[in-house]
């Protein structure tokens, strides 16, 4: 169930009124509101947020890790209006093992912010132009960002060369 | 490959027929040799990207078919190294994300976590923070303005930016006894109390920043070379740019008045009296024209805030997370504890996350900031302004001749530490 403010606030019940069973929560800390989405409708409510709603501008995508706790995901789109002067914030939980709609065709910024989480984290979008990894070799094993990769030490020594 | 064969003509003949028209130039395609096409690798190590920054372009003679920017290079994984670091730890690794402008990127930190500690910041570390902040803009734009001029050819304003950023820098070194990674501005305030003499030594600089600003305006602004390289070059609609992620000066050259200073004021910008300047033309003279008159702005905030500096204390009373005077310390039986405990817990942040926006020199810069409660950060994104305003890069390259390339590079001003992180 959504908590009584969601229900009042105009954005989250439009939202809701507009792509059913989109919404799942909403919160609303100190810096604006926090919309979490349905993984599944993440490309369809980033479309709507855009069009309808006045969020021209995505500003970043970033993830969070929880583990060990499930689902461990966390990804955060940032939304900016500039005619309403308004910041958004969309999250979608996710498995490690499930892949996310890209919103490269809706923000075409989103490329190198989904690329960035895909390289960190390991998550996979699906539909996206060109998932490569952007900050890492692109033979790196392993996904830095994850907190069960180690902070310190190194896979391979260099003494006995 | 036999001996003598040049790489050219051992390119794939059907390679050459995908081109025979490619689409957005304005002279029709004449193949007059198989040299015409040709994969040319600029970077990582050019001196025109001002860092590591590898782009990969196709090139049609001397026209750009398309540009490939490829980045990683200088990735350090400071977000990472965040959630090992306890929250005042953090600090020093913010300096280092665009090493121009390091007040910028400490003040948007310490905003952030003092939004989820709810810290009430006194007026004078406000006041203080924000004339700081403004001078490292002006130091920063004074970088990019000499390095953008000496690429397009005009050696000597790089001398004479150089020379009045030195006196900014002398300035920072005075209050936090270094010149480049300050790490003035802490969680809580600033790190020290202002140096004695500190109101003398800026009113002196302010001055001659504005004279050297307007010697600049002099030496380039109606300077043939420069206008003819600048103007009409670098143009994409407005609205492809702000979809590519591209934030600052350069939206701002395209006619959208979008500055986190007035959108969203913090640390008391709303007390101050500025102007956001906005041009239409949306070229690379237009990116040069906003950045040139956000210096004078900036000068106009520092002397404001110099001259009405209010008095008071320059750190929150705050305890729990700031340390206690020395004095106090050794004297005190309480201030002692808390110092103690600050050093080897650290101080805990209640859980919950913000996104802070700061306008850097750059553009928006926002700190995400995700608590667990605990005394170190259980995620700190930085969304910083040089890796949206990057991915414009492959767009605005496309369809321009080469020569052109270095002053759309150059206009864009990006730091490669703040792209990488």
């Amino acid at each position: 169930m959504l908590p009584d403010f969601a229900a009042q606030n105009p954005v989250a019940a439009e939202l809701e009124k507009a792509i059913p069973g989109a919404l799942i929560d909403a919160k609303s800390p100190t810096d604006g509101l926090v919309l979490y989405i349905s993984s599944q409708f993440i490309a369809a409510a980033g479309n709507y947020m855009k069009e309808k709603a006045g969020f021209e501008r995505l500003t970043a995508i970033t993830g969070v890790d929880w583990w060990p706790r499930e689902p461990r995901f966390e990804i955060v789109y940032f939304l900016h209006s500039i005619k309403k002067n308004a910041r958004l914030r969309l999250v979608v939980r996710a498995k490690e093992s499930d892949p996310i709609e890209s919103v490269s065709r809706v923000w075409r910024g989103a490329n190198w912010y989904e690329r960035e989480v895909f390289d960190l984290f390991g998550v996979q979008f699906y539909n996206h132009p060109n998932l490569e990894r952007i900050m890492m070799p692109s033979d790196w094993e392993g996904y830095p960002l994850r907190k069960d990769y180690p902070v310190h030490g190194h896979k391979y020594s260099y003494q006995d060369e | 490959m036999k001996e003598g064969a040049t790489h050219v003509e051992s390119l794939d003949p059907q390679h050459e027929l995908q081109v025979a028209d490619p689409s957005g130039l304005e002279i029709p395609y004449e193949p007059t040799s198989t040299a015409r096409r040709m994969t040319l690798n600029m970077g990582p190590q050019h001196p025109s990207t001002h860092g590591v920054l590898r782009v990969v372009l196709e090139l049609d003679g001397e026209t750009i078919l398309s540009a490939r920017p490829e980045i990683g290079f200088l990735h350090t994984g400071i977000e990472k190294e965040f959630e090992v670091k306890k929250y005042q730890q953090g600090i020093p690794l913010t300096d280092r994300v665009d090493y121009l402008s390091n007040l910028g990127n400490n003040l948007g930190y310490s905003l952030a976590v003092e939004r989820l500690l709810q810290l009430e910041i006194p007026p004078m570390a406000q006041w203080m923070r924000v004339m700081l902040c403004e001078l490292s803009r002006v130091s920063s734009h004074l970088t990019w303005l000499g390095t953008h001029a000496l690429d397009i050819g005009a050696m000597s304003v790089y001398f004479y930016c150089f020379r009045e950023r030195e006196e900014i820098l002398k300035l920072f070194e005075m209050f936090s006894g270094q010149r480049m990674m300050t790490s003035y501005i802490r969680i809580g305030g600033l790190a020290l109390e202002p140096p004695r003499g500190w109101q003398k030594v800026t009113a002196n600089i302010i001055p001659r920043l504005a004279k050297g600003i307007e010697e600049y305006h002099n030496l380039l602004s109606s300077n043939p070379i420069f206008v003819n390289r600048t103007k009409g070059v670098g143009g994409l609609p407005v609205d492809l740019l702000l979809e590519l992620g591209v934030t600052g000066p350069m939206v701002r050259a395209g006619g959208i008045k979008m500055d986190a200073r007035k959108d969203a004021p913090y640390s008391s910008y709303e007390k101050f009296d500025f102007e956001v300047p906005t041009r239409t033309e949306n070229d690379v003279y237009a990116r040069y024209e906003v950045r040139m008159e956000e210096m004078r702005q900036s000068l106009r905030i520092a002397k404001q805030a110099l001259d009405g500096m209010p008095s008071g204390p320059w750190q929150a009373h705050a305890p729990q997370v700031l340390l206690p005077d020395r004095e106090k310390m050794k004297t005190q039986m309480e201030s002692l504890i808390y110092h103690f405990k600050i050093v080897t817990e650290g101080f805990r942040v209640p859980e919950g996350s913000v996104y802070q926006v700061v306008e850097s020199p750059r553009g928006e810069l926002g700190f995400y900031v995700v608590s667990d409660g605990s005394a170190k950060p259980h995620r700190v994104f930085m969304r910083t302004p040089s890796f949206g305003n990057l991915q414009a890069l492959g767009a605005l390259l496309e369809g321009v001749p080469i020569a052109d390339s270095i002053a759309i590079m150059g206009s864009m001003d990006f730091v490669l530490g703040d792209v990488d992180r």
